[in-house]
């Protein structure tokens, strides 16, 4: 047989009948739902009279719309609490597997997923929501998709594709001091552009990647689709396993070496081929800060705004021109001269417990610098929460001044209270710095927990990696 | 879903690349367990000079009318054109909801976002990948000429323009065939239930780990 690429591994394993043009019908092992994308899935369901297909292949919980504060109170805002309750009646109607709100092991859906063991290697995992790449860190084939899908997938536990094409992104080499999965998602991004992935699936390898953590591989494919991937992945190696092991929703004790066995064969053959191949050395890869409102609009702590009149593709430059405009930005001003207002430490990309454990090494013994109005630190789940607390992370964070909240998806989007006023600038761990994500007029710049963290204390951005 | 045949329309020109989905529809908006009802909060933070919030009175609302959404001209568009990388960002069909409830029934863009070029087509949206040249002749024509109109025909995968140039443009068959005939994917995904059973079973036994 043909050597064959981990992406091919996956979709051959999935496809249910394939059409002469392409088009294939793939079969899905897991369905995670969450408050936002769900309800209008649920109705057509209902509307036509249709089941679940396999109820049990589904995990939901409310992540968007939750207070990351004075929880027991329940959510003041009318519209986000008649969301989050038709999720729970949704569930309650289908029979589907919740963790509410007063739940510890409530928290954000690409978080619990993986906590829980629900995600596991060789799956087919989808979700309404385009972060559902994170998954692909187990090597599993994990894509965003729109709500028409969430029904179509809740009534036939499948879902109309067609192939795409894989990309190999290596990472070559040994990451040096403070630079970590999100500095070396934002270089590649920065490399390929926001469109660069648009068409494949990527899969990062090359001894950096092999380094990382399960929780910065994590990190590492969530921002696949900011690079216009579907889909990140990254082959199963013993990290992987370990990680897994004793979860939850992982295999029990009887299949679980059959599992193992058949995880370890997930992986790109030698002499796979690949429609595209993208090169990075780690030791060239320096923190990051993004200064527009794309995140390819990216550069090293220690470099500048860049100059817009040194664009030559007009588009471009007018791109640039505009979110400077946004972002109240002057060319060639040092980023590390760029003062925040507000700094946030969550969302899926980075609030698993080695991005706080990250934080709060930089945080210990300092002070939140008197122009940041908010420094809020939101764990991922309930149970990132409890483990950062046993480990008194909280206690860290708290003397330092920022704010220790619930989790949520929380000021990564700004759907609940946690946002940003016109015109504030944040240092943030999350994955956006589109117009107004973060709250209308705000101004996002994505770091990694540690460089946000030395953000906080300092007022303005510094380079970790001379710290 | 709607069926897209032809139309003839007034294209509003937005010249921007990776215009995100969370501009198309701003979060807040995101909070509704409906489907209809986003297209006067499409493009919200660009097309009005306050904040919006579910529930306001939108005509009531200050515009800005230096957003190409709110000059007469354009009043009635069903194409929209844009420059790369269209609905890139979150995953929200509510994107393609808001587009669709305003009156665009077309996009051409050079390029589009997976996701969201995947969520047009449920939802009665055409949406044209075109050359960057031929994109960027259009946004020159549409300021060169005020009446300047396109005519799409999905049937025949032609765009023409009033001075009889034609540009031919690509579309997956079986998404051509749904938007041609107004066809959801769930009633043809169930024709083969029997395959999907089978599939099923099959991985199932192969790896009972899943069914635990």
């Amino acid at each position: 047989m043909n050597a064959q690429t981990l992406y091919d591994k996956l979709w051959n394993a999935h496809v249910v009948r394939q059409d002469a043009d392409g088009t294939a019908l793939i079969y899905i092992d897991r369905h995670l739902v969450h408050e936002v994308t769900s309800p209008q899935a649920f109705e057509g369901l209902k509307l036509a009279g249709r089941k679940l297909w396999r109820v049990a292949s589904i995990m939901a919980v409310a992540d968007h719309n939750v207070p990351t504060t004075g929880r027991e109170q329940g959510i003041a805002d009318p519209i986000a609490r008649l969301q989050v309750e038709t999720l729970d009646k949704n569930c309650a109607d289908f029979g589907v597997n919740e963790f509410k709100m007063s739940d510890v092991r409530q928290g954000i859906v690409h978080v619990v997923g993986p906590e829980q063991g629900a995600t596991l290697p060789g799956m087919t995992v989808v979700c309404g929501d385009s972060h559902t790449s994170t998954h692909g860190a187990f090597a599993a084939l994990a894509h965003g998709i729109g709500t028409s899908e969430v029904e179509h997938v809740m009534a036939t536990q499948c879902l109309v594709a067609k192939k795409s094409k894989a990309m190999l992104v290596k990472v070559k080499g040994t990451l040096g001091k403070g630079v970590t999965a999100k500095d070396v998602a934002l270089a590649i991004i920065g490399k390929i552009g926001t469109a660069g992935g648009t068409g494949f699936a990527i899969e990062f390898a090359g001894s950096a990647i092999r380094g990382l953590s399960m929780e910065g591989r994590m990190t590492l494919c969530n921002m696949a689709i900011e690079g216009g991937a579907r889909a990140g992945l990254v082959a199963v190696d013993d990290n992987t396993v370990n990680y897994l092991k004793g979860l939850p929703y992982a295999p029990k004790a009887d299949v679980w070496d059959q599992a193992v066995a058949y995880w370890h064969t997930l992986h790109s053959d030698a002499g796979a081929v690949f429609e595209a191949v993208v090169e990075l050395d780690a030791a060239e890869i320096k923190p990051q800060v993004t200064w527009g409102t794309s995140p390819e609009m990216v550069v090293a702590v220690d470099g500048c705004v860049p100059n817009p009149a040194d664009m030559t593709d007009p588009v471009k430059r007018e791109g640039a021109e505009r979110a400077l405009r946004y972002m109240g930005l002057e060319a060639n001003t040092p980023i590390t001269e760029i003062q925040i207002d507000k700094v946030f430490i969550g969302s899926c990309t980075n609030s698993r417990i080695e991005d706080l454990r990250a934080a709060a090494v930089v945080a210990q013994g300092k002070t939140v610098a008197s122009n940041v109005k908010l420094a809020l630190v939101v764990p991922g789940s309930g149970l990132v929460k409890a483990q950062a607390e046993a480990e008194g992370l909280d206690k860290i964070f708290i003397a330092a001044g920022f704010e220790w909240r619930d989790a949520g998806c929380s000021m990564c989007l700004a759907m609940n209270d946690d946002r940003l006023n016109p015109g504030e600038r944040c240092a943030s761990t999350s994955n956006r710095n589109f117009e107004g994500r973060q709250g209308q007029g705000g101004r996002t710049h994505l770091v990694s927990p540690a460089m946000a963290a030395a953000a906080a204390i300092a007022g303005h951005f510094v380079d970790i990696s001379k710290l | 879903m709607r069926k897209f045949t032809q139309l003839n329309s007034v294209v509003m020109p937005l010249d921007r690349a990776n215009v995100d989905t969370d501009a198309i529809i701003p979060k807040q908006f995101l909070k509704s367990i409906n489907r209809a009802g986003f297209g006067p909060n499409a493009f919200d933070e660009w097309r009005y000079l306050d904040h919006g919030e579910p529930g306001m009175d939108n005509s009531q609302r200050p515009l800005n009318m230096d957003f190409v959404l709110n000059q007469p001209r354009f009043q009635g568009a069903q194409i929209l054109l844009a420059r790369e990388n269209f609905g890139c960002g979150s995953s929200r069909e509510h994107a393609p909801w808001a587009l669709e409830d305003y009156g665009f029934r077309v996009i051409i863009a050079p390029s589009f976002a997976d996701i969201f070029f995947n969520n047009c087509f449920k939802n009665g949206l055409l949406p044209i990948r075109l050359d960057a040249e031929k994109v960027d002749t259009l946004f020159k024509s549409i300021a060169a000429q005020d009446d300047f109109k396109l005519t799409v025909d999905l049937e025949n995968q032609r765009i023409a323009l009033p001075d009889g140039t034609v540009y031919a443009f690509e579309v997956d068959a079986f998404r051509k065939h749904c938007l041609l005939n107004g066809l959801d994917d769930i009633g043809l995904t169930l024709q083969h239930v029997a395959e999907i059973q089978a599939f099923e079973a099959k991985r199932h036994a192969a790896q009972p780990w899943l069914v635990a």
